[in-house]
């Protein structure tokens, strides 16, 4: 075991479990309980809110597998991931005060719950709360493995108790501290994973002997390294550009970024979100995915791309400083997975059991219940992550863009389009999230059918054309259509029922 | 005091505002990348060590970005209550 990696992590775990005890006096003492738990009674202030975006955005994926996959491709990946710059300004923006008024009008304490009011049908609540269900649960699963993984790759203790220690540590705070809690530590893991990275990134540099050595490390070992194009020079602007959807603006509609954007105090918080977060997150971005690429002419040779950041953060720093530097990925993969977990506890409480249920449902029970929901929640996950499901890991891939085809237009056109209305929304829902699945669930079908492959057995490319038109990732054609099918269908039904 | 319908303009003018932005952001970042990029690696020149197109693609781009939100927010963006029953934004 590695202790001096051990104890970082301690002290981390330790300071994110005082500040869940802490946000829990609030969740007992306040009168509202669910505005409290699940919103935090719209009180964050500029700090908190741009971190608890830039930190529930920034997961597993961004600083694991991100900088593994510029280890392999190079400069091309880092131009890639800085098209979430766009995120740190974008969301705010574009849902802005519009979003903070209207559903301060409806008293909404979750997406669903905005999408009931706005559109004021059972359908699109039972398809958005069932899309948010299935995909962000998966999500959740796939993070904790990560999570998981990364305690036992640095300490050296086995999957499971490291799943354990994981688990415990997160179902603790979300559980008594709601989500207060989770924005709260959200800012104390953010500024972990800006420190972190900065400092990760300067050892780095010194350990490859300056930028311009390791630039010229790069191109002796493969010269489009260095270009926007990747190793192979696989990386198209087309595909590489439509990232802008997936990362950058597609952002807007993901559950677990919008329901912050009715979490804020007043018009100062966001003002101060926007810059704060637009920094943050560009340069955390940044930072992290230039420490793949600089560790390449370091450490070379790593085949499996999610250990370039612990092996790198070993290799150049001592291993104390090396445990707090791989605290920065824990706090990411933490920030996410509480918000998930308490999304997906209040679609289950407030968008379902609430709605559908028990609408009568006292205060006491209520409060009970949301308790418990999401401490069974987290035991769920923590069971399936211990021995994943392949439907599991198949969903996960589809999570984010799932919900942003599904989401997108029902949002953004429902606060700035007022003909839009519900069966817009339905046939958006359907067309998004069907066409998304069917990207990748076609080509498989298809493939195993003897008859259907001999009849046409160019298929491959005949899907490729349609799903990903010039290269572009699955994500776009999805948005795009579910975008003229929202417009159309609630052009076309605009009179008929009023 | 303003009325509801100015609010409403104000937060629409915001999003186009966000929308604005972003495109900017996307052909800074674009042009850049590509138009400088795709030379080849042999004829990149470096500035603090990086090959121009990366430099002025994503560094320099995220600054400029940086500086754009900070003028937008300081200059153009409006400070309006949220409440119905809320006067100014904190008593």
């Amino acid at each position: 075991m590695n202790w001096f990696a051990i104890i970082p992590l301690i002290i981390f775990l330790v300071i994110i479990f005082l500040i869940g005890l802490y946000a829990s006096k609030y969740v007992q003492s306040s009168t509202s309980f669910m505005q409290e738990y699940f919103l935090g009674e719209r009180s964050l202030g500029g700090f908190v809110l741009a971190m608890t975006m830039t930190a529930t955005y920034g997961s597993a994926s961004s600083f694991i597998g991100g900088p593994g996959t510029a280890y392999t491709m190079g400069l091309g990946w880092v131009l890639l991931a800085m098209s979430q710059v766009a995120t740190g300004y974008f969301v705010l923006m574009i849902l802005g005060k519009k979003f903070a008024i209207v559903t301060r009008k409806y008293k909404a304490i979750t997406i669903v719950d905005y999408l009931k009011s706005r559109y004021n049908s059972s359908v699109v609540v039972i398809l958005s709360a069932l899309s948010i269900i299935i995909f962000l649960f998966s999500a959740m699963a796939a993070q904790w493995i990560g999570g998981a993984r990364l305690i036992e790759s640095l300490t050296g203790i086995s999957y499971t108790s490291a799943l354990f220690i994981f688990a415990i540590s997160v179902l603790v705070y979300v559980t008594i501290g709601g989500f207060r809690a989770v924005a709260l530590t959200d800012a104390v893991q953010g500024i972990i994973m800006f420190v972190g990275t900065l400092v990760l990134l300067i050892a780095v540099i010194i350990a490859g002997g300056g930028i311009p050595n390791i630039i010229a490390d790069l191109h002796a070992e493969n010269p489009n390294l260095i270009t926007p194009f990747g190793a192979e020079g696989t990386l198209t602007p087309a595909y590489v550009s439509s990232f802008w959807i997936l990362v950058g603006v597609g952002v807007v509609a993901l559950p677990q970024i919008a329901v912050r954007a009715m979490s804020y105090k007043n018009a100062k918080s966001m003002h101060r979100a926007l810059i704060i977060g637009t920094i943050v997150v560009g340069f955390i971005m940044l930072n992290m995915h230039l420490i793949g690429v600089f560790a390449r002419p370091i450490l070379p040779g790593i085949e499996i791309g999610d250990k370039v950041m612990p092996l790198i953060a070993l290799e150049t720093m001592p291993a104390w400083l090396a445990g707090i530097v791989l605290a920065a990925p824990m706090a990411a993969i933490m920030s996410t997975v509480d918000s998930l977990l308490i999304l997906v506890s209040s679609t289950i409480i407030k968008d379902v059991y609430i709605n559908y249920i028990r609408p009568d449902a006292s205060h006491q029970v209520i409060k009970r219940m949301s308790l418990g929901v999401t401490g069974i929640l987290g035991i769920i996950v923590f069971i399936m992550a211990l021995d994943p499901p392949d439907l599991i890991i198949w969903l996960n891939l589809f999570a984010f863009g799932g919900l942003e085809a599904a989401f997108i237009w029902p949002i953004v056109l429902g606060l700035y389009w007022r003909t839009g209305n519900k069966y817009g929304a339905i046939a958006s829902i359907i067309t998004g999230v069907g066409l998304y699945t069917l990207s990748d669930l076609l080509p498989m079908v298809y493939s195993k059918s003897e008859y259907l492959v001999s009849i046409l057995p160019n298929y491959l490319e005949i899907f490729n054309n349609f799903f990903k038109p010039f290269g572009m990732h699955a994500v776009v054609m999805p948005v795009i259509v579910s975008f003229f099918a929202y417009i159309l269908v609630s052009y076309l039904t605009r009179k008929k029922f009023v | 005091m303003r009325d509801k319908k100015d609010w409403n303009k104000i937060a629409n003018r915001e999003a186009i505002i966000g929308i604005a932005l972003v495109l900017i952001n996307f052909v800074w970042w674009y042009v850049f990348a590509y138009g400088l990029g795709s030379r080849e690696p042999e004829e990149y020149t470096y500035i603090l060590g990086l090959p121009d197109w990366f430099f002025y693609s994503c560094v320099l781009g995220f600054i400029v970005m940086v500086i754009l939100v900070i003028v937008v927010v300081k200059f153009f963006f409006v400070e309006i209550p949220f409440e119905e029953d809320e006067e100014g934004e904190e008593k």
